[in-house]
């Protein structure tokens, strides 16, 4: 049988406001445990929470990016669930009366574009953190992490693979980290993915029993979860059984989702409007405000780029993508005046390198500037770009900027004719066999046959000839 | 609302309730039940549903950093912390 599957979306983002959504504690990531988290954050008695303007900012900007209807009456409610790590016993959040309503981002792939649906985005507050390990038994708590603001953005069910489903997770990375709302940082958590999954007959409608495999914090793990999880329900389809309800969580170090529990056991959370929180009113001039403010956003940083750089709609896709690579790549064109010398570089040995550590650009051991720096001397021929790899490396070890490298290594490249000469006499005099073969030779097998002599007198020069006088050079005097 | 609904709400309550108590509890409560259907009963057609009984607004504060590190004197009355975490029964869900 053919099957389709079906995917919605919930998808947490953590705002980078400088306080908490309710209280006054820093969200700085990394702290000593429980060094943020105040008499609020901690549901001392006789506390009240005091809402952030910021969040309400971001998550506006964010509904505006998406073509939504921001809600002007925002309504907090209490979400009760009892966990160590959510010491008021309730998560303040939103359901009735949300601050982002509708709304839809678009998603290219495999050359086709496709509008994925936005339910809706609500404001929470985040939970603290539960560590398991080490504790002779005991779960040691840190609520830090409680109270840092979120938007949990839910998509209609639209996707229908996991491509699509990767495409719209990397689509909202690149809208939110445009917008300065996220700083999009996934190994800290701050995006966070459930997936809800189900599969249903080719041409059927109804729609199949799903299950939600939450906490997935990398676009990989998001794939092969997935896909693990349309091929686990065919199997249990096609040898006649039939999918629980349940909650799957997933481990990023097995690779593998184990149920979390089941619909039975499902938790009833008894919402109900937060009575320390009077309803947020929005109106028409502070959205006004906020829509001015916008940023330049992915889709338009795209295009911009492929007029102003001349780049192709690939590479300008992938360099607006994330607004820091954006920011990265148009500071180095700038300066070096090769705006592909630099798409390629960043696209190509920067991104390498940073997906090798999963760390984003701002992460980077280099600036624009230095990689600015390294595209104008191999602009001015001081050095080749064979070299200029080697240069990239030292950079990237921290050695300094490539005018530094170059002279502190001595790569600089040989240009002066009388050095390229007395190489090339040189490999001549060792190889008298291969040159006599070369001048033997008929005008078309010379070509490949030059080669060996470049290689030779390459290695000679540490890779420093400059590649077009030193075949010059060559060809003149083979053929003496 | 019978033992069994108050049962299992004290359970999601984490409260611990004997059956008697239990009996006594889904009496007086279905009585409250009674007087919400009663109030249910009256037109609210054109009323739009109130989330806070105050006619006011929630007013926003500033994005600042107002509070500092206090954790001597929260941990000084928590029961166990050991390396600045709060130590708790093991939970895994």
């Amino acid at each position: 049988m053919e099957w389709e599957t079906v995917i919605g979306l919930e998808v947490h983002v953590q705002l980078a406001t400088a306080s908490k959504i309710f209280s006054g504690s820093s969200t700085a990531f990394g702290a000593e445990p429980n060094t943020q988290a105040s008499a609020i954050d901690l549901a001392m008695p006789g506390t009240l929470p005091a809402a952030n303007a910021e969040a309400f900012r971001f998550a506006t900007m964010f509904g505006l990016a998406i073509d939504a209807e921001i809600g002007r009456t925002s309504v907090f409610e209490r979400k009760n669930y009892f966990y160590p790590d959510l010491p008021k016993g309730y998560q303040t959040t939103q359901l009735e009366q949300p601050i982002v309503i509708g709304g839809h981002v678009d998603i290219a792939v495999n050359g086709e574009t496709r509008r994925i649906r936005i339910h809706h985005a609500h404001l929470e507050e985040d939970a603290g953190k539960s560590l398991h390990e080490d504790f002779h038994g005991l779960s040691g708590i840190d609520l830090n992490r409680a109270g840092t603001p979120l938007i949990e953005i839910v998509s209609e069910p639209d996707l229908r693979n996991a491509d699509e489903a990767v495409a719209f997770a990397r689509r909202l990375h690149s809208i939110v980290t445009a917008l300065g709302i996220c700083d999009g940082n996934m190994s800290q958590g701050s995006m966070r993915f459930d997936v809800n999954i189900s599969i249903r007959p080719k041409g059927e409608e109804k729609l199949g029993t799903r299950t939600e495999t939450k906490n997935l914090n990398s676009f990989r793990f998001m794939e092969r979860c997935i896909e693990q999880e349309i091929e686990r329900q065919i199997e249990v389809l096609e040898s006649g059984g039939s999918i629980v309800q349940e909650t799957r969580l997933y481990d990023g170090d097995t690779h593998s989702a184990r149920s979390m529990r089941s619909k039975e056991e499902a938790n009833d959370y008894r919402y109900f409007p937060c009575p320390d929180l009077l309803p947020v009113i929005l109106d028409d001039d502070y959205i006004d405000a906020v829509r001015q403010s916008l940023p330049e956003l992915p889709e338009a940083k795209q295009a911009r780029f492929q007029e102003q750089y001349g780049l192709s709609d690939y590479d300008a896709g992938l360099l607006s993508a994330d607004a820091a690579t954006a920011q990265f790549f148009e500071a180095a064109a700038a300066e070096a005046g090769d705006a592909k010398a630099c798409a390629n570089w960043v696209l190509g040995e920067i991104a390498a390198r940073l997906n090798a550590s999963d760390s984003s650009i701002n992460e980077a051991p280099i600036t624009a500037n230095m990689l600015a720096g390294l595209i104008q001397r191999i602009q001015d021929n001081t050095i080749s770009s064979k070299i200029a790899k080697t240069v990239f490396d030292a950079m990237w070890q921290g050695e300094g900027s490539a005018d530094a490298i170059i002279e502190a290594r001595g790569l600089k490249q040989v240009s002066d004719s009388g050095a390229l000469e007395k190489i090339v006499d040189e490999v001549i005099a060792a190889n008298p066999k291969q040159v006599e073969n070369y001048r033997a030779a008929p005008e078309e097998k010379r070509g490949k046959m030059l080669g060996f002599f470049v290689g030779q007198s390459m290695k000679l020069s540490k890779g420093q000839a400059n590649p077009q006088q030193l075949n010059q050079i060559l060809k003149q005097k083979l053929e003496q | 609302m019978n033992p069994q609904d108050i049962q299992k709400i004290a359970h999601l309550a984490r409260l611990q309730i004997n059956d008697d108590v239990a009996a006594e509890t889904a009496k007086s409560i279905t009585e409250v039940l009674n007087l919400v259907d009663q109030l249910q009963s009256a037109d609210t057609d054109g009323v739009a549903p109130m989330a806070h009984p105050l006619d006011a607004v929630q007013r926003l504060r500033a994005d600042e950093v107002t509070e500092g590190n206090q954790r001597d004197a929260f941990q000084a009355i928590a029961p166990a912390t050991e390396n600045g975490l709060y130590l708790v029964p093991k939970v895994i869900d």
